[in-house]
């Protein structure tokens, strides 16, 4: 078989490159190394950058003729390329800047689209100058490589247009409910048998068509995979795609034969696998019930009906004031609600307060608070909540039983003990927190009427000590503090 | 390099991958997922590869456009990945330290 030559010093800073992505991630293991991490990415990056420009620099590219395909960096080349680069720099500097932290899930997802994009423009780069790539002779393009272009550019499709789907749904430009069409698990079947088999024969026949159809097809699918998808499995979908993103730069790693894009093509695609069954296992839920679709959309109604005659204590922002003040532990549930309400700065406010009256006050957190893994424990970053005060469900939820408050703001499904009991809940299995074992729950929700994403009651709002603080979430924290004095 | 050699990187870096992944802070995976997107852009290689090809005849030329394109993709989610994640990074204190001014 045919192979792609590497100069063996490229090769190696590759290599260095690859391992510096290692030590990237392996950064972010705590806080404190976080940052080194990052350097280690961003150097990685430019090693990778500067090898391929060198690598085609003028004098280093020796079976160059003035007809030829092959790619050498001139000066008007580079040129370009320097422009092309400093026009992404600006714009990606001046988002990453501008971007408020409660829009992170879409600002992740709309950077998968552009990972995807840049696969299938390259993967189509590379099918129509094989040559500069080094993977034809003779206008052939090599078996191995048209298999591996097939699949990169389909990866690479799906990607960005699944990511399209989740950014819009994330940004709320289209609904959160999903969008069932009929017989849509026959329709995704066959386009994906169609994809397939289409890579099959394209290491037949090169035609341009075959190409641009499986470009095309991956296109749709990811479209027709991500619409029935409702807004509350959004965390598992963005990791889904944070996964894709890492297979398609793999598959154009093989492509180029290039270590740097393989490794980090697996570390990516293994981060984002993970994360995508993290999220599952924290909803109770099979990663292939999430992609069937279907389940959670903006709000759901029927259920709560029936219940909301039953009995329920409301309070006011004075007895909650009071109430935490006295009281020896505060645990703090926050949830999608506070990040919606911006009360994230306000709540930590409330915080320092009550540490002032000598409460211990502590965050809970759940695997799937907020829009994306990990987004709770961003947005109280930025309040500057201290990390060493926010604790993972597994670490916390054994102090409910000697807390004297819990404090629920915006969040409801994962404080819902018919995760625990009630077979029928669609949420039954689901690790929820135990706060109906502290001494008092604050619950604050913006009216009784509404209900979580699933769709169900919670059976905490009706607790003879339950104590329901009705209000927009910022407001309401507002007047505690200001009760607080 | 032959096919096999690149698959035994490939399949040594998934399992490099899996555990550096786990060992990851939850209270990070946002940052992380900002990361990996960034590090996933060095698809800019290839980029790089086809914008430096010499545009000849009518595909060379849309080859190359593709590829000064993808370069400008690549380049936004570097930047921007790398810049995000460095100021989500920066938010994260100890309970000790001062808070810094922001916000």
């Amino acid at each position: 078989m045919e192979h792609v030559t590497i100069n063996p010093w490229a090769a190696l800073a590759y290599l260095v490159a690859g391992v510096c992505f290692i030590l990237a991630l392996r950064g972010l293991s705590s806080p404190t190394s976080s940052q080194r991490g990052n350097r280690f990415g961003m150097i990685g990056m430019t090693i990778a950058v500067v090898t391929t420009l060198v690598t085609h620099a003028p004098w280093l590219v020796t079976n160059y003729a003035e007809d030829s395909y092959v790619a050498r960096l001139d000066t008007v080349t580079l040129i370009e390329i320097l422009a092309a680069i400093g026009i992404g720099a600006t714009i990606g500097i001046v988002t990453a800047r501008r971007i408020a932290m409660t829009a992170m899930p879409q600002l992740v997802a709309a950077f998968h689209s552009l990972v995807g994009m840049a696969a299938v423009l390259v993967a189509g780069a590379a099918f129509l100058n094989p040559e500069a790539f080094g993977i034809a002779a003779a206008g052939q393009i090599f078996t191995q490589s048209r298999i591996e272009m097939g699949l990169g550019v389909a990866i690479g499709a799906i990607t960005f247009s699944g990511s399209v789907i989740a950014f819009l749904k994330l940004n709320g430009n289209m609904g959160g409910k999903p969008i069932m069409l009929p017989g849509r698990h026959v329709i995704n079947l066959a386009v994906l048998a169609g994809i397939l088999g289409l890579v099959a024969y394209f290491t037949q026949d090169q035609s341009p068509w075959v190409f641009w159809t499986i470009t095309g097809l991956s296109f749709a699918i990811g479209f027709l995979l991500i619409i029935p998808i409702g807004g509350a499995d959004m965390p598992v979908v963005v990791s889904m795609l944070n996964s894709y993103s890492g297979w398609a730069a793999a598959a154009m790693g093989f492509t180029l034969h290039n270590t740097a894009m393989i490794i980090t093509g697996a570390l990516v695609g293994s981060s984002g696998a993970i994360l995508s069954y993290i999220m599952c296992r924290a909803m109770n839920r099979s990663f292939i019930s999430v992609i069937a679709g279907g389940f959670g959309g903006d709000s759901g109604g029927g259920a709560a009906a029936a219940a909301t005659d039953r009995p329920w204590k409301r309070g006011s922002a004075e007895d909650a004031a009071f109430l935490m003040s006295q009281a020896e532990q505060v645990i703090i549930v926050p949830g999608y609600g506070m990040a919606v309400a911006q009360a994230q700065h306000v709540l930590r406010e409330m915080a320092d307060k009550l540490k002032e009256e000598g409460v211990r006050v502590k965050y809970a957190i759940h695997p799937v608070a907020g829009r994306m893994p990990g987004h709770m424990n961003v947005l109280l970053a930025e309040a500057n909540v201290p990390y060493d005060e926010v604790f993972e469900l597994e670490d916390i939820n054994s102090e409910f039983a000697q807390t004297d408050v819990a404090f629920i703001i915006g969040a409801n499904d994962v404080v819902n003990p018919a995760a625990k009991t009630d077979k029928s809940s669609p949420i039954y299995g689901m690790p929820v927190f135990d706060v109906n074992k502290a001494k008092t729950v604050l619950f604050i929700k913006r009216s009784m009427g509404g209900v979580g994403y699933a769709g169900v009651d919670n059976d905490v709002f009706y607790q003879d000590n339950t104590m329901m603080l009705l209000a927009d979430a910022k407001k309401m924290v507002e007047e505690i503090v200001k009760a607080l004095g | 390099m032959d096919f096999i050699s690149i698959l035994s990187i490939f399949v040594m870096a998934v399992f490099v991958g899996y555990y550096v992944v786990w060992s990851v802070t939850p209270a990070l995976h946002t940052p992380l997922m900002a990361v990996t997107n960034a590090i996933s852009s060095v698809i800019i290689v290839g980029a790089l590869i086809a914008s430096a090809a010499i545009g000849i005849g009518g595909t060379g030329a849309t080859s190359k456009w593709l590829g000064l394109l993808a370069v400008v993709l690549a380049s936004i989610n570097i930047f921007g990945g790398f810049a995000v994640t460095a100021r989500m990074l920066a938010m994260y204190k100890k309970k000790d330290r001062p808070a810094a001014g922001h916000k």
